[in-house]
């Protein structure tokens, strides 16, 4: 069988998923949280809790500020000690909202079974408009890293219609198996939060997009999904960026989606994994998004693996269940190895987005020093926009930003693919971003 | 905030390959031809290829230390394969005097004058190869015949290529020596031309052996197909236009080594896969028409710097096709 992939460019990256198979294991309530307002794409969330204040686990304590932005909730149950800047995982400050319970808080937080609201007969009889205001009120966003809010996705708007809803499970990033550990251990929640998605959405069919790297998860899922539901599997062959969002719906349906326009105008609506399974979890038992799964893994650890941690988990917890170890010149990345960002802080919390902690040894976190480009066209090729990296990345060196404009570089989507198969190592995607931000700047003066 | 980490830009993987990586594959794609040149020519195609080599890396040097100030390392593994490259499109038996004229000219003018690797316009082989064919008209048209002269270098005996036999001894180069009768260690006929039976310049005796490093540039992603193969479709279409052999055409000459391994230049060839592919059969054309209607016997050179030449003009007008642009 010829398995769908997108068109053009694309890179096969060697697979590296140390972590693949891992079980997910708990790491349990931390008696401490740092819960950042913007873990979101948008506007950051308003602090509505003061210091001193106590809080239930799952209640809200940031609010969402305009259209594109989220609500936040506690982890735990505890007392506000902190709220203002902390210094977030890059190195600049951010918001946060920092809760610390006590014992017996910590305990009861434990023991606090986990409540069904609403049976399937109640769920079947929401409305898609019921499921856009939970996936509001309980803060989903896109966790597959780039975290766009939910509920814009699934509120398709008026006059426009979505024909397929299409499950982003590509993880096509090296190292990380957050996504497939999570549809291992939960197919048929997985499938049941793609069924409630897909009706929000109003789309007739949804399509759970995996990678065939992942044949177990395929066979998994495909076993779960319940006769006379509109959902299906769909095998894909791999090549980077698959999970992007243009290139996911090119694959699956060979459309495309038109410059500066979003997935609906091709007729599609793109979820991840992660969120769908959280819309089952907010839907069925109304639980916010708190929780994630994160893989912890790095080419020098023996021990990497897939853990389940709360938003506001530090970072260092996570690195400390496995022997990853941080030594002078190492990177840390938050995210996979080709668009995740490298983190400053490791003290600062997990996420929504945060998919995976890729500890990069000294001989892995340098850039070799860039050589003369030799035109090999290597780049132009593995382009997945059409795109000629060389040429959009020398015209911003050169500032020559409305030639580079010209030649469409807003519609770069970042994948570093150019940068990567560069024999002369030319840091070809940083010229590109540096172009596209004085483009953005000059566009709104 | 600690001192501890590296921070920089994504990707933080990189590709297993340098620049250097891809010239060495380039040359070790090259041993066959080159194995076969020394079964052929013997002495003389180890004394030019060395030569040839020697003069390269050493012009780059000298330019690159003293005449332009850069950084060490001065000497890039492509001047390797300029030196080697040139040398494949010389006669055996060419005096090393001249193959040092020419791999000066391939690298100081061909390449440096430009700015060094990957700022010139031209490829720097075949700059030096056509310098010295302007300049030593005669030296550079008469080619050792194969396999009897293995332990002769410049007196070697001479015969005509299979193509300037072709192309009529008498109306061929000016100033070259009359053209004796073709070696006949085989039939006439474009087996023999593959194999090597013919003579010819250093590196083009061979299509088989050509072939073969091209399947491992291939391989190893080095080049991609478009250019060969659009090459000697563009030829093998010209010369069933021109009323020739297709096949002779392909396998006959420099066009294998001009397909596989000179107009797959990445300096001097187009960078969109619709660019690479008027390349290539622009070269394959323009071959035919020289060899079939021009004053030389060999026209691939030339074909390939006046299509070098194109390459500026071919790459603002032949662009990828951009995704998601939507026509107004």
């Amino acid at each position: 069988m010829k398995l769908h992939t997108f068109h053009p460019g694309g890179v096969h990256l060697p697979d590296s998923k140390l972590s693949a198979g891992k079980p997910i294991v708990d790491v349990g309530l931390p008696h401490k949280v740092v819960i950042t307002m913007s873990q979101h794409q948008g506007a950051p969330a308003r602090p509505v809790v003061s210091v001193g204040d106590e809080v239930k686990r799952f209640q809200l304590v940031g609010e969402a500020q305009g259209f594109i932005s989220a609500n936040i909730h506690s982890p735990i149950t505890g007392v506000v000690k902190a709220v203002g800047p902390f210094v977030g995982s890059y190195g600049y400050d951010v918001e946060a909202v920092t809760v610390e319970a006590s014992e017996e808080q910590h305990e009861a937080d434990v023991e606090m079974p986990r409540v069904r609201v609403r049976d399937d007969a109640a769920i079947a009889a929401m409305s898609p408009d019921d499921i856009i205001a939970v996936s509001k009120d309980f803060g989903l966003v896109g966790m597959g890293g780039a975290t766009f809010p939910t509920y814009v996705k699934l509120k398709v708007p008026e006059g426009r219609h979505a024909d397929v809803m299409i499950v982003n499970a590509a993880e096509c990033e090296p190292y990380l198996t957050s996504d497939h550990a999570l549809m291992l251990a939960e197919p048929e929640a997985v499938v049941r939060g793609v069924e409630i998605a897909r009706k929000a959405c109003g789309a007739p069919e949804a399509v759970i997009a995996v990678e065939a790297n992942k044949p177990d998860a395929i066979e998994l899922l495909s076993r779960h999904i319940p006769a006379g539901i509109h959902v299906r599997v769909m095998a894909l062959k791999e090549r980077y960026p698959q999970g992007g969002e243009k290139q996911l719906i090119n694959a699956v349906t060979g459309r495309q989606v038109p410059n500066g326009k979003l997935p609906i105008d091709a007729g599609a609506v793109v979820i991840n994994v992660g969120t769908v399974y959280a819309l089952w979890r907010a839907v069925a038992y109304s639980e916010p998004l708190v929780e994630r799964i994160v893989t912890v893994t790095g080419p020098a650890m023996e021990r990497c693996g897939n853990f389940r941690a709360v938003t506001g988990t530090p970072i260092s917890t996570l690195l400390g269940l496995t022997d990853a170890y941080l030594e002078q010149g190492s990177k840390l990345v938050l995210g996979g190895p080709m668009m995740g960002r490298a983190a400053l802080n490791p003290d600062a919390p997990v996420e929504k987005g945060t998919s995976g902690l890729l500890v990069l040894p000294p001989d892995m976190a340098r850039r070799a020093e860039p050589e003369a480009c030799v035109r090999c066209a290597k780049c132009v090729s593995v382009c997945p926009m059409g795109l000629e990296p060389y040429l959009i990345s020398t015209l911003s060196r050169l500032r020559r930003i409305d030639d580079a404009a010209g030649e469409n570089i807003m519609a770069c989507i970042e994948c570093g693919s150019c940068s990567y198969v560069c024999p002369s190592s030319r840091p070809i995607l940083d010229f590109i971003r540096l172009g596209k931000g004085l483009l953005r700047s000059r566009k709104k003066k | 905030m600690s001192e501890l980490l590296v921070v920089s830009g994504s990707p933080h993987i990189h590709v297993a390959d340098t620049t250097d990586r891809c010239m060495w594959r380039v040359i070790i794609a090259l041993v066959p031809a080159f194995a076969c040149a020394v079964y052929a020519f013997g002495l003389g195609a180890l004394i030019v290829t060395a030569a040839a080599v020697i003069g390269s890396v050493v012009t780059e040097f000298m330019i690159a230390r003293y005449l332009m100030g850069r950084r060490a390392p001065f000497v890039s593994m492509s001047a390797l394969l300029t030196g080697v490259l040139l040398a494949f499109n010389l006669p055996s038996n060419l005096p090393v005097w001249i193959v040092l004229i020419g791999s000066v000219v391939a690298i100081g003018i061909g390449k440096m004058a430009f700015g060094g690797l990957g700022c010139n316009i031209f490829n720097p082989a075949l700059v030096g190869r056509v310098f010295l064919l302007l300049s030593f008209p005669q030296q550079m048209t008469t080619w050792p015949l194969p396999l009897v002269n293995r332990m002769n270098y410049t007196d070697a005996t001479t015969g005509a290529t299979m193509l300037s036999w072709m192309n009529g001894g008498e109306d061929a180069v000016a100033g070259a020596t009359a053209h004796t009768e073709p070696m006949t260690l085989g039939s006439f006929d474009w087996m023999n031309e593959a194999m090597g039976a013919f003579g010819g310049s250093l590196g083009e005796i061979s299509s088989l052996a050509l072939i073969i490093g091209g399947i491992y540039l291939l391989m190893t992603r080095t080049i991609t197909w478009h250019i060969p193969v659009a090459m000697i479709l563009g030829a093998a279409v010209m010369s069933l236009i021109a009323g020739g052999d297709p096949v002779l055409e392909i396998v006959s000459g420099g066009l294998m080594l001009g397909a596989i391994f000179m107009a797959t230049d990445y300096v001097t060839s187009p960078m969109s896969r619709s660019g690479m592919l008027l390349y290539g059969a622009m070269i394959g054309v323009i071959t035919v028409i020289i060899r079939h209607w021009g004053a030389y016997p060999e026209g691939v050179s030339f074909a390939i710097l006046l299509m070098n030449g194109a390459t500026p003009l071919i790459n603002r007008y032949m662009k990828p096709k951009k995704v998601g642009v939507v026509k107004s």
